[in-house]
């Protein structure tokens, strides 16, 4: 006896595959036309309004300066370099926000969690404060505090010797790069490879023998060891650029000026409410049968913390810091509020001396696009690393 | 021959006391030397920190608008007059002095309708008919221009209705365009799943800024010759697009959470695909994540005080338009601190009311 023959698939108007394939179609049809009828409108638009377009403008001197930059910038270089100046504000700002956000974020989270009662308020208060106030606001409320309620240059707060803060930003000191420092330099690397090798060999003696070695400890020390013999070693340059005041500025030294320090204030104020609220999850996530297995197995406090409690934890913190982290870095394009020259302000300049909205505007968009997915990339990589192995 | 002597073990003392103020104090404060000094560095902390904070926003306060009385008090006290003379301006934004009784009202409607819609048992199909009437009375009221109402242009609406205004238009208009989105992610054709992720990932992955300055730049040009788009809408337009990503994300976070024998169970039934969204998929997945909607809320309520800088006044544009003359800049700060404190009660208020949602909400589907 033969199998009875498949099923012939039979063709008809009313297929599901069919229904799918017309909507689709049709889906894509409506797109078009729209499209289509925007860009018309926007020719049509810009014929009638003489406006340019075009990416040419962009190799073009930009004729504005910028108030603040790490590179050299003056107004004949081009609209390209301008936008490369903007960029690189915006990453300045935003990657000093996310270390001092995660800091300041992680303390207050596990300070929400506190035995202690006075320091679980203060956290808590902290956090609902952040969080339930906007971020534009409490950036004004920086600026106007950073250049309204400090004294004024003459007479500025000195935290430290050598440290001014006043209206006109945080002047710091700076130590002067000599050739010894190389020696600094050179020990410093030394104390790392010895750190990765030390630990590498620690690792393969536990696998082998179960027997652990201590690493942190005496790779800080090793670390430490390594760079002040280095340092000694390069003659020990201690040469400090030490600000000085004159009748009208501050000069020598590192500087801050108020624009940056109230957007990077700002920004770790507000995302480390956030990421407060990640982190305080994330170890509450951890069931309490962890704790007693690992008190039963005999860890130490601080193993348990390493070992139980610390992989679980990252692993339901990372995906939520991701999105406070990107969150951070579009909320640093608030830094036009306050008139840091970032990629947003450097490029509404451009927008309102060539007219080019199309063109200024999709380049700031496609900036930020790419830094969202070198960031989430980057986090979904170190993910990988800390989520469950599945066997 | 020995006998055994009986040598009892001194009894040990009595446990601590868990009960009482005195266990209260042990047990939150000085539980062991870190957690003591803890508690001493946090008491002297707020020891140093508050009653200079007490003074200045309480004790030495100036309450009157009287400019010189504030001015002698700078740096020792705060200057609540500021409230008392820009108060309406902070409020109200540049909406004409005479006329302002109108979004007083508007406003007020507004809120109660809100505030009403939290509890459960307004939650029926007359409720979206209130909301829709209760619209028509705040653009009536803030626009005029008809029954004697002088017509109000909509470039000087500003303060807190013009931040109620955005937030609540933006959520509400993007949430059916939202559920279309997150039901396109879900898709099995191939072609609209791909435009719904593209649009939400493009959204999600750049500042509200520029999606702002799209629509307040870009915008007019899409319009067809000689159509003019007012400021307002324009605003709109890309607060709505912008919500609608973030809300399509929430909505697909519960309908991932839906069983896939519910929609099977559907299919069974011989129910089609739009009846299935409809009468299955949807209300289980929407009631998984009202809580996360009135946290998208809050976002988008936050979120209004952007379209200050495309020169639109909601209550933080409205604070710097009202301190920025010479007689009361110095006082910026407590301007400030007055608008923080409306957003930090609005906000402390939906944040707070999700949580309440998130515990008695979905009581039917949890086990004890």
């Amino acid at each position: 006896m033969s199998a009875p023959p498949p099923p012939k698939r039979q063709w008809s108007w009313r297929s599901q595959a069919f229904r799918g394939l017309v909507y689709q179609v049709v889906a894509l049809l409506l797109l078009a036309l729209a499209v289509i009828y925007l860009m018309s409108n926007t020719f049509a638009n810009m014929r009638a309004r003489g406006i340019q377009s075009g990416f040419d403008f962009i190799l073009g001197p930009a004729g504005f300066g910028i108030g603040e930059s790490l590179f050299e910038f003056d107004s004949s270089q081009s609209y390209l370099y301008a936008y490369f100046i903007g960029l690189s504000n915006t990453l300045r700002v935003a990657l000093m926000g996310l270390v001092l956000a995660t800091l300041l974020g992680t303390t207050i989270g596990i300070g929400r969690l506190s035995k202690n009662t006075l320091v679980r308020g203060l956290c808590a208060s902290y956090v609902e404060v952040t969080r339930n106030i906007p971020l534009l606001l409490q950036l004004f409320m920086w600026y106007f505090a950073l250049t309204e309620l400090l004294p004024p240059i003459e007479e500025p707060l000195k935290p430290l010797a050598g440290v001014f803060f006043s209206k006109n930003g945080l002047q710091f000191p700076l130590p002067v790069w000599a050739p010894g420092h190389w020696g600094s330099l050179l020990g410093l690397c030394a104390g790392i490879a010895t750190w990765r090798l030390w630990a590498r060999h620690a690792r393969q003696h536990f696998e082998a023998t179960g027997i652990t070695k201590p690493v942190l400890l005496p790779s800080m020390v090793l670390i430490l060891a390594l760079t002040t013999l280095g340092w000694l070693l390069g003659g020990a340059p201690g040469e400090l650029d030490i600000p000085e005041i004159t009748e009208i500025n501050v000069v020598g030294g590192g500087a801050l000026t108020p624009e940056y320090l109230t957007l990077l204030v700002g920004l770790t104020v507000y995302t480390s409410g956030y990421i407060a609220e990640v982190v305080r999850a994330g170890i509450q996530s951890v069931s309490f049968g962890q704790h007693e297995a690992a008190a039963a197995l005999g860890l130490s406090r601080s193993h348990e913390l390493r070992l139980v409690q610390l992989p679980q934890a990252l692993r339901v913190i990372i995906p939520p810091l991701t999105s406070q982290y990107l969150n951070l870095i579009k909320n640093s394009s608030l830094a036009v509020a306050v008139g840091y020259p970032d990629l947003v302000s450097i490029s509404s300049t451009a927008l309102n001396q060539t007219g080019r909205a199309i063109e200024c505007i999709g380049l700031v968009m496609l900036c930020y696009l790419s830094l969202s997915l070198i960031t989430s990339s980057a986090m979904n990589l170190y993910n990988r690393r800390v989520r469950i192995k599945d066997r | 021959m020995n006998s055994a002597v009986f040598h009892p073990i001194a009894p040990r003392a009595a446990p601590l006391s868990e009960v009482g103020i005195l266990a209260w104090l042990r047990r939150g404060f000085f539980d062991g030397w870190f957690n003591s000094l803890l508690t001493v560095f946090v008491l002297s902390l707020l020891i140093w920190a508050l009653p200079p904070v007490f003074n200045w926003t309480i004790w030495n306060a100036v309450t009157q608008a009287d400019n010189a009385a504030c001015r002698a008090a700078v740096g020792v006290g705060a200057c609540w007059g500021v409230v008392a003379e820009k108060g309406r301006l902070i409020l109200f934004g540049r909406y004409p002095f005479d006329e302002q009784w109108r979004p007083l009202v508007a406003c007020t409607i507004l809120v109660v309708l809100l505030a009403l819609s939290c509890l459960k048992n307004f939650w029926r199909p007359s409720l979206l008919l209130a909301w829709v009437l209760v619209y028509a009375i705040f653009f009536g009221l803030m626009r005029g221009g008809f029954a004697g109402l002088a017509y109000i242009e909509t470039e000087r609406w500003g303060g807190v209705p013009l931040t109620l205004l955005l937030a609540s238009v933006s959520l509400v208009v993007s949430f059916p365009l939202a559920i279309l989105l997150a039901l396109g992610r879900q898709s099995h054709l191939p072609a609209i799943r791909t435009l719904c992720v593209l649009f939400v990932e493009f959204v999600r992955g750049v500042p509200l800024i520029s999606v702002l300055f799209m629509a307040s730049f870009i915008l007019p040009l899409f319009m067809p010759q000689g159509a003019k788009i007012d400021v307002l809408l324009r605003v709109l337009i890309g607060m709505t697009l912008f919500t609608a990503a973030y809300l399509a994300e929430v909505i697909r976070g519960g309908l991932q959470a839906l069983p896939k024998g519910q929609v099977e169970a559907a299919h069974s039934l011989g129910l089609g695909y739009w009846q299935i969204q409809r009468m299955i998929v949807l209300p289980q997945a929407l009631r998984l994540v009202v809580p996360a909607i009135v946290n998208t809320f809050i976002g988008a309520f936050k979120d209004t005080s952007l379209v200050t800088i495309v020169s639109l006044y909601d209550l933080t544009g409205a604070v710097q338009l009202a301190l920025g003359d010479a007689d009361w800049r110095k006082f910026f700060i407590e301007g400030q601190l007055f608008a923080a404190a409306i957003y930090f009660v609005a906000c402390f208020a939906m944040s707070r009311y999700s949580q309440w949602l998130e515990s008695h909400l979905n009581t039917g589907t949890r086990r004890q």
